[in-house]
C-alpha cells in the first residue's frame, strides 16, 4: 500500500496542474498582503468605525495574525476550485490517458488503488493548506509583526497573542477536513466518467446548489440543511469565538467526516464493479 | 513449428460478456499450453479486445470461467497477475514521466522486486535505452509500442498477452518484435497469447490459433493442421493458356477451375490433388512453368469468418 501511495504522490507532483493551486494561493495571498501593507490602516479604521466612539484601540492591530485571518476568510470559499483541479483528475485522468490498462493489469487490488488515490489526494490537500498557512501567517508576521487579533464573528472578539496560534491550527485542521470532503466528492465523480472536466463541473455544481439551498429561507428545505456538507464547511470560524461551542464544532466535524466515508465507500463500490473500457 | 508442452496455462470456458442486450462475447472456449504462441484472430468487433480485457481483469465476465496457471482468475487475480505481462490495445503511459520512470512505477507494483538493471535491460531489449530519460510525450507511436512491450516483459512473466504488438512499428521493428516473440517462446518457454490483425504474423509466429467471430470460437487448432485441412488455391503457370483451358473445361478438373490470370490458371483444390492435376496437364501436352499454392491464412481466415457471418 505504501508503494501505491508513493506512486500516486509521485504522479500528482509530476503534473504541472498540481502547482497551479500553489501558485494561485501564493499570488492571491501576496496581493492581499500588498494591499493591506499599503491600505491596511484604512481597512482597520473602516472595520472598527462603529466601535471607535466607545472603545480605544491601541497596539499593533494590523499584524500578521489579522492578515492570516483575512486571507483564510477570503480564500476558504475558493480553495475547493483548487482542490478540484487535482481531485477531479485523480481517476478520470487515468481513464483519459488510458493508463488504467497498465496499472490495473498489475497485481494490485482495485480497493488499494482507490485508497492510495484518496490518501495521495488528502496529502495534496494538506500540503496545499499548510502552504497557505505558512504563506499567509508566516509572511504576514514577517511583514506586519505580531499583536492581538481582532475578529468580528457575530460580535467583536479580541484575542491575546498567546491565545491565537492554537486557534489557527485548529481552524486550518478544520478547513483541511472541509476540503477533504470536497476532494472525496470529486474523486467519486471522477470514478464515474472518463475525463476530468466532468467531475470538476459536477462537484462545483453540487457545492453551488447546496450553498443556494442553504441560503434560501424556505421552510421545507430547513430539515435538509443540517445534512448538507457545505453548511458545515465554514465552522472553522467557530474557533475564533470565545468561548467556542465545542458541540457545534463536533457536529460539523462529524457531518463532514461522515460525508468523506460515504463518498469513499461509494467510490470503492463503483470502481470495483467498473469495466475498464478506456 | 516448435514443440509445445501439454501443461495448460490458460483455460477459458463458456466465457460470456453482455452489455445489456448486446452479446460481445458468447460462450467462448479455448486453451493455451505452456511454451506455445497462440494466435488470436477475428475481424473488428469479433470480441477479441473484450476477451483480452476479461483475461486481465479489466472487464468482469457476465458468466463463464477463466483459469490461469490452474487457478481461478476471479479468486486468485493478484497471484495470477504476478506472472502475467500484457499489452492491451494501444500503448498508453504517463506522458509527463520518462520511459524509465514509467517502468519504475510499474515495476514497483509488479509483485516482484525489479532492480534498476532489469529496467535498463528491457529498455535495451526494445531499443529504447538511449531515450530512457525522455518523457513519453516526446515518443512516436512506434516507440510507445516498444515501451509497451518493455513493460509487459519487465517482471519476467510466464504468460504474455499481446494485443496487436507490432502496430505502428516500421518493418525492421516488426521483424525484431517477431524475433523477440519467437525467442521468448522457444528459448524462454514463455506462453504467448498473441492477438494480431497481421495474419501473416500469426502464420509465421503462432503454433496454434483461435479464430473468433461474433464473440464465439469459430475454430481452434494448430496453424499447420488448420491450413492443411482446408482447400487451397493453386496457380499453374502454363505455356498455352487457351489450350490448357480447353483441356480443363472438358475434364473433371473444370469443377476446380476458378479463373485465368494472364498465363496462369487458378484452381481450388485439396493439397493431395495438386499432383494429379499436374500430371493431367502434362499428359495433355501442356508445359507447366510453375505451380504456386496461394493458400494462406488470409484466405482461410476470410472463409471462416464469412461462413460465420452467413
Amino acid at each position: 500500500m505504501s508503494k501505491l501511495i508513493f506512486i500516486e504522490l509521485s504522479k500528482i507532483f509530476h503534473k504541472k496542474r498540481t502547482y497551479i493551486a500553489f501558485a494561485a494561493i501564493f499570488l492571491i495571498s501576496s496581493i492581499i498582503q500588498t494591499a493591506i501593507y499599503f491600505q491596511g490602516d484604512k481597512y482597520l479604521s473602516f472595520a472598527t468605525r462603529s466601535l471607535s466612539s466607545s472603545f480605544e484601540f491601541s497596539g499593533n492591530l494590523l499584524n500578521g495574525y489579522l492578515v492570516g485571518f483575512i486571507i483564510l476568510q477570503s480564500l476558504s470559499a475558493y480553495i475547493p476550485f483548487l482542490i478540484l483541479l487535482v481531485g477531479g483528475d485523480l481517476l478520470a485522468g487515468e481513464a483519459t490517458a488510458g493508463t488504467y490498462r497498465i496499472m490495473l493489469t498489475r497485481p494490485i487490488s482495485r480497493h488499494n488503488f482507490i485508497t492510495a488515490k484518496f490518501i495521495a489526494g488528502i496529502v495534496y490537500t494538506n500540503l496545499l493548506l499548510i502552504f497557505m498557512m505558512v504563506i499567509s501567517i508566516g509572511f504576514g508576521i514577517m511583514l506586519f509583526g505580531v499583536g492581538e487579533l481582532i475578529v468580528f464573528h457575530d460580535k467583536l472578539y479580541v484575542f491575546a497573542q498567546d491565545d491565537i496560534i492554537w486557534r489557527f491550527l485548529l481552524s486550518y485542521g478544520f478547513v483541511i477536513l472541509s476540503m477533504t470532503t470536497v476532494l472525496s466528492l470529486s474523486i467519486l465523480f471522477s470514478s464515474l466518467v472518463e475525463n476530468a472536466i466532468g467531475p470538476i463541473i459536477s462537484t462545483m455544481f453540487v457545492i453551488i446548489t447546496f450553498l443556494i439551498i442553504s441560503a434560501l429561507n424556505i421552510e421545507v428545505l430547513d430539515s435538509i440543511k443540517p445534512f448538507l456538507f457545505t453548511n458545515h464547511m465554514s465552522a472553522w470560524r467557530d474557533f475564533f469565538a470565545n468561548p467556542f461551542e465545542i458541540s457545534k464544532v463536533m457536529l460539523s466535524f462529524s457531518v463532514l467526516l461522515g460525508h468523506i466515508f460515504v463518498f469513499y465507500f461509494l467510490t470503492v463500490i463503483i470502481f470495483k464493479r467498473k469495466d475498464i473500457l478506456s | 513449428m516448435e514443440e509445445t508442452n501439454t501443461e495448460i496455462i490458460l483455460q477459458v470456458k463458456n466465457l460470456t460478456k453482455k452489455y445489456g442486450s448486446l452479446v460481445a462475447v458468447n460462450k467462448l472456449d479455448f486453451t493455451a499450453y505452456r511454451g506455445e504462441v497462440i494466435g488470436f484472430l477475428g475481424p473488428n468487433g469479433a470480441g477479441k479486445s473484450t476477451t483480452i480485457r476479461m483475461l486481465l481483469g479489466l472487464i468482469k465476465p457476465t458468466s463463464g470461467s477463466i483459469e490461469i496457471f490452474g487457478k481461478s482468475f476471479s479468486k486468485d487475480r493478484i497471484e495470477i497477475l504476478k506472472k502475467v505481462g500484457a499489452i492491451v490495445e494501444k500503448p498508453d503511459f504517463y506522458l509527463y514521466l520518462s520511459a524509465y520512470k514509467n517502468l519504475d512505477i510499474l515495476g514497483k507494483i509488479s509483485g516482484k522486486e525489479i532492480k534498476r538493471i532489469r529496467i535498463k535491460e528491457v529498455l535495451e531489449l526494445v531499443g529504447l535505452k538511449k531515450r530512457s530519460r525522455s518523457k513519453v510525450q516526446t515518443f512516436s507511436h512506434g516507440m510507445k509500442q516498444r515501451l509497451g512491450i518493455a513493460q509487459a516483459l519487465l517482471h519476467d512473466p510466464e504468460l504474455i498477452i499481446l494485443d496487436e504488438p507490432t502496430t505502428g512499428l516500421d518493418p525492421q521493428g516488426i521483424k525484431e518484435i517477431r524475433e523477440l516473440i519467437i525467442h521468448l517462446s522457444n528459448d524462454l518457454k514463455k506462453t504467448i497469447f498473441l492477438s494480431s490483425h497481421i495474419l501473416k504474423e500469426i502464420e509465421i509466429i503462432a503454433s496454434r490459433m483461435i479464430i473468433i467471430n461474433n464473440g464465439t470460437t469459430q475454430i481452434e487448432g494448430k496453424v499447420e493442421d488448420l491450413l492443411n485441412s482446408s482447400q487451397m488455391k493453386v496457380r499453374f503457370e502454363v505455356d498455352d493458356t487457351a489450350k490448357a483451358l480447353e483441356v480443363v473445361k472438358l475434364s473433371m478438373w473444370n469443377e476446380n477451375y476458378v479463373e485465368t490470370e494472364k498465363n496462369k490458371l487458378v484452381f481450388e483444390m485439396d493439397q493431395s490433388e495438386v499432383g494429379e492435376l499436374n500430371k493431367f496437364l502434362v499428359e495433355n501436352s501442356i508445359t507447366i512453368s510453375s505451380v504456386v499454392p496461394i493458400r494462406s491464412l488470409e484466405d482461410y481466415f476470410l472463409k471462416i469468418t464469412e461462413r460465420a457471418t452467413e
